[in-house]
């Protein structure tokens, strides 16, 4: 019997794309009919749509799932562990004492936003290279400091990630391949150099950083040769209702529990190991900039793949969203501008002080938590605004641009489905749906803080961008 | 300035469940401020910076709830406390039973039990691609959009071919699949004679006088209007008629189009002639002789067509009820008309049932025009201005750029209406109104008012306007066809009970010399 006689005898099932009326008359004859949420491909644009087109022609769509598959397959063989800390000076390529390190794609001096500006000054305090603020200013114009993205340094950097010499970092070593990654540690509070703010007390955390807690977390991962399997906590973490963006406070007990045998066998005094603690529990964020590290570390192994079309990172600098794609080798940043945070603020704020997305976090994103594992993290529902349907819904929305599941890291809620992996600019340009990052808002002055948390988008001219790149590439 | 603090020992809240219940405080109306925390150090340091800092505050711990708040008078605080603990007590009532949304065919089709066809109407520059994308996930396609190139359809039906699917349309406004009507299509009884369709308000016609002879459809399929073009082949036809032909419940086809390609109406007659199953076909001014010699059944009208397939499919000729022509309503209205008022106006929102009433006309008269005259030179230069007998199909590309189809909108056509019944000339204007899925859900209504002012102004002038209206639809149809007819009956319109009468009536009511 042929297929289409075959038909006669089923049950019709539509998937009805375009006017609404059709499937309402569908439903009413009592059949199963799903409206599609459509939007035109590549936003309609006819140009992109060729170019789409051209990659999605059997020839090279066979090239490009290929390498897209070796790019999502490293992401997910990755084991990254904990292995030390050590002061940037002392592991980050390319680190100098007048170079500063900051999030997101490259930008200048003049051009930062206000809470990068804020904590650029405040590291140039911190490291000594000015007197003051004023002095600072000066300093951070005169040429004399190094700018450059901490991605361009194997290193990510939460919110400003601004990251100077003296800084301790995290050293998580990608196990399976070889590479490693660096970020620095959480200053906890919300009035903190990687939101912007830049006084005496957050100097004083940053010395005491330097100082104490660096150091002694140091000695602590000397004492453990093994390292700690970040991806194992990682996956714990979901398990117990993070989504390790935002919310972490399964991650940091997780943490802070694989440290603690360690911290106690270090030379330092009761007193500072106690202040240590309080430290690590004063706010549920410890763990946040570990996972990126983590990210980083999987998603740098499968960066440099020709013909992969996979998102590779995915970074803000409070101006610009950058993207790389692993077909795309070494620094090639697709950017367009950065986009407002929704979601609510601590009180004495509006949306109207918030500064521009800004951050590295995204990296946890194009990993495929975060955002993308908002459904493991029912409790950060408020932050979406809505319920916890939605929260699931973002993450099922994310398979449709995902090339895969992490079979490692797994959402219970969704009968243990993997966190969607592998962002794939084909499909973010064929369905116009766009990465879901969740992430905290910094005040858009400098000097002042954290003043609240919410969802943002990357612009779609990055993948548009990057799509156009990759068309060229496969001439 | 009044700021007050509450301090709950050993609550504990989610700090984003607290930023949202803090947001919530702050809408709250005297509420200057509004800050909600646990009773941390981070939290404290908020409260500090806004100005809200209380000894309370200070002291409260860890797992201590801090609601502090300000208002602008003091009177007003205890109140606005109050309303702010109220925020924590409401639960969120809007649990959304939210279906699954999808962005993606692909997605989709993953994701259901077993889908088996895309309906695709989106704009035409788009249509194809999704179309293709319907195909590879194995699915039957029915595309609604026009606008789509003919290469595209050539392709796209190749690869449905080469899969075993359907590819109905580009520009497929009906079809019937599993008695189950698509886009626009009648609500017709479940029977075994089968339908294939190069034109929609044809295929529709073509099931409702089914219905109404008391026999029903197995399927309709339709196949766009370009199908039996040279350049696509009949590809979907040829493709149904060998579904049909294998489907057990179907034991008559019928197939309904314009005229096909002769190249192509080869190949199809010659799978007809290879048919086991009797077949009607009614191309709407097709070629008789080719379609005897096949040993299919040559209709030249569509009830002609819908009577032979009913009396093939069981039902006894002789007790069908086949509406003839009424001749002495043809002669009363003829009576009414002055010798100027000569010509017809056909304003159509299906283009079968406009082609069939123009074909008849032109066999009567040389003088006939209208958009979609198969002879060039018989197109009206200018659409908005009728000539001599004019026929307009409303639904044609010209009058649809940008706009719903009239048969969902009809404006264009009410606009139209007024400016022919204004024409001394005019003997009879022929108006469908189109029933069933996917149609406006009461087109007699929308177009009553300018038929009432049409009326009144023709009788102040003193002449008749004869007003044909017919109604394509069935007794199933929701837009109840009973009160349709009746509202039409009363503003004076007389009733076509086919399209194959409104043709025939529309071009005798102005025959002039045979009173």
């Amino acid at each position: 019997m042929s297929k289409i006689t075959s038909l006669f005898d089923e049950e019709l099932e539509v998937i009805n794309v375009g006017i609404e009326f059709i499937q309402e008359d569908l439903l009413k004859q009592g059949i199963e009919a799903k409206h599609l949420d459509w939007t035109p491909p590549a936003q309609g644009n006819l140009e992109l749509i060729k170019t789409l087109d051209y990659l999605s022609s059997p020839k090279n769509l066979e090239k490009i799932q290929a390498a897209n598959e070796e790019a999502v397959n490293r992401i997910i063989k990755s084991q990254p562990m904990l292995i030390g800390f050590d002061q940037a000076i002392n592991v980050v390529p390319g680190m100098t004492k007048t170079t500063i390190l900051h999030a997101g794609p490259p930008v200048t001096w003049e051009k930062m936003s206000g809470p990068m500006k804020g904590a650029v000054l405040g590291a140039i305090v911190f490291e000594e290279l000015a007197e003051n603020l004023e002095e600072a200013e000066k300093v951070a114009a005169s040429g004399e400091i190094t700018f450059s993205p901490c991605h361009e340094h194997d290193t990510v950097g939460s919110m400003a990630g601004v990251t100077s010499a003296s800084m301790y970092m995290h050293i998580v070593e990608n196990k399976t391949y070889g590479n490693i990654a660096y970020t620095n540690l959480s200053e906890q509070l919300s009035k903190i150099l990687r939101m912007g703010a830049n006084d005496q007390s957050v100097i004083d955390r940053l010395v005491w950083m330097r100082d104490v807690l660096g150091p002694m977390l140091k000695e602590a991962m000397e004492l453990n040769t093994d390292g700690i399997d970040l991806r194992l906590l990682l996956s714990q973490a979901l398990h117990m209702g993070d989504e390790c963006h935002n919310r972490n406070i399964a991650g940091t007990t997780l943490l802070t529990q694989a440290l603690a045998p360690y911290i106690t066998q270090t030379s330092f005094s009761i007193e500072e190991k106690t202040e240590v603690f309080d430290f690590m529990a004063s706010s549920d964020y410890f763990s946040g900039p570990t996972w990126m590290a983590l990210a980083k570390a999987s998603l740098d192994a499968a960066h440099g793949i020709e013909n992969s079309t996979i998102v590779t990172t995915m970074c803000r600098n409070g101006v610009e969203f950058g993207i790389r794609v692993s077909g795309i080798p070494g620094f090639t940043w697709f950017t367009g501008p950065a986009q407002k945070v929704i979601g609510p603020t601590f009180a004495g704020y509006t949306l109207e002080d918030s500064g521009l997305d800004i951050g590295d976090s995204a990296i946890t994103e194009t990993y495929g938590i975060g955002g993308f594992a908002m459904a493991a993290a029912p409790a950060i529902v408020p932050l979406v605004g809505g319920t916890v349907e939605e929260a699931i819904g973002y993450s099922k929305q994310m398979l449709e641009i995902t090339t895969t599941e992490n079979p490692n890291v797994t959402i219970p809620n969704l009968d243990f489905m993997g966190v969607p992996t592998g962002i794939d600019v084909l499909k973010v340009i064929e369905t116009s749906v766009l990465p879901i990052i969740n992430t905290a808002i910094a005040h858009k002055d400098a000097g002042i803080g954290m003043i609240g948390a919410g969802l943002t988008h990357p612009p779609f001219e990055v993948f548009e961008k990057a799509l156009t790149a990759l068309g060229e590439k496969m001439k | 300035m009044s700021v007050k603090a509450l301090i709950k020992p050993n609550t504990y809240l989610d700090s984003i469940t607290l930023m949202s219940i803090s947001n919530e405080a702050n809408q709250i109306e005297h509420v200057k401020q509004a800050m909600i925390g646990m009773g941390t150090d981070m939290n404290k340091e908020v409260i500090r910076n806004v100005g809200m800092i209380s000894k309370e505050v200070e002291e409260a711990k860890t797992s201590d709830l801090m609601i502090v708040i300000e208002t602008e008078k003091e009177s007003d605080i205890d109140t606005a406390m109050t309303e702010v603990e109220q925020l924590f007590t409401k639960k969120d009532k809007k649990k959304s039973e939210k279906e699954s949304v999808y962005h993606s065919i692909h997605e989709a089709a993953t994701d259901l039990d077993h889908p088996n066809l895309a309906i695709i109407s989106v704009a035409g520059e788009f249509a194809a691609r999704e179309a293709r994308k319907a195909l590879d996930e194995g699915l039957h396609v029915m595309i609604f959009s026009d606008n789509v190139s003919i290469e595209d359809e050539i392709e796209l039906k190749g690869i449905a071919h080469d899969k075993g699917l359907l590819m109905m349309g580009p520009d497929c406004g009906t079809a019937i699949i599993n008695n189950v009507g698509l886009c626009f299509a009648n609500k017709v009884r479940t029977g075994n004679i089968g339908i294939i369709g190069a034109s929609g308000t044809g295929s529709q016609e073509m099931s409702v006088r089914i219905h109404e002879f008391g026999k029903g459809i197995s399927q309709l399929i339709g196949t766009g209007g370009r199908d039996l073009s040279d350049e696509v082949g009949g590809v979907m036809m040829i493709d149904a008629l060998h579904a049909l032909e294998e489907d057990p419940k179907t034991d008559v086809i019928v197939l309904v189009s314009k005229p096909p390609a002769k190249n192509t109406e080869k190949k199809v007659l010659s799978v007809v002639k290879e048919s086991s199953k009797p077949v009607v076909i009614w191309f709407l001014g097709g070629d008789e002789e080719a379609i005897t010699n096949v040993d299919a059944h040559y209709a030249k009208f569509s009830k002609q067509a819908a009577i032979q397939a009913v009396v093939l499919a069981g039902a006894i000729e002789d007790e069908l009820d086949k509406h003839e022509l009424n001749l002495p309503l043809i002669k009363e209205v003829q009576e009414k008309l002055t010798a100027d008022q000569k010509y017809i106006r056909g304003l159509f929102s299906g283009g079968t049932l406009c082609d069939e009433a123009m074909f008849a006309a032109m066999e009567k008269y040389p003088n006939v025009y209208s958009n979609i005259h198969p002879d060039p030179s018989y197109q009206l230069e200018d659409i908005n201005m009728s000539k001599e007998h004019t026929f307009i199909d409303f639904g044609s590309d010209e009058f649809t750029q940008g706009k719903p189809h009239p048969m969902i909108d009809p404006s264009t056509r009410i606009e139209r209406f007024l400016q022919e019944a204004k024409d001394p000339e005019v003997g009879v204007i022929l108006l469908d109104f189109v029933l069933g899925y996917g149609a406006h859900e009461d087109p007699v209504g929308v177009m009553l008012p300018a038929i009432f002012e049409a009326k009144d102004q023709a009788e102040k002038e003193g002449r008749h306007l004869e007003i044909l209206g017919y109604v394509l639809g069935t007794e199933l149809d929701e837009q109840n066809l009973e009160l349709q007819i009746q509202k039409l009956e009363e503003a004076g319109v007389t009733i076509s009970s086919s399209s194959q009468n409104t043709g025939l009536l529309g071009r005798e009511f102005v025959a002039k010399g045979e009173k």
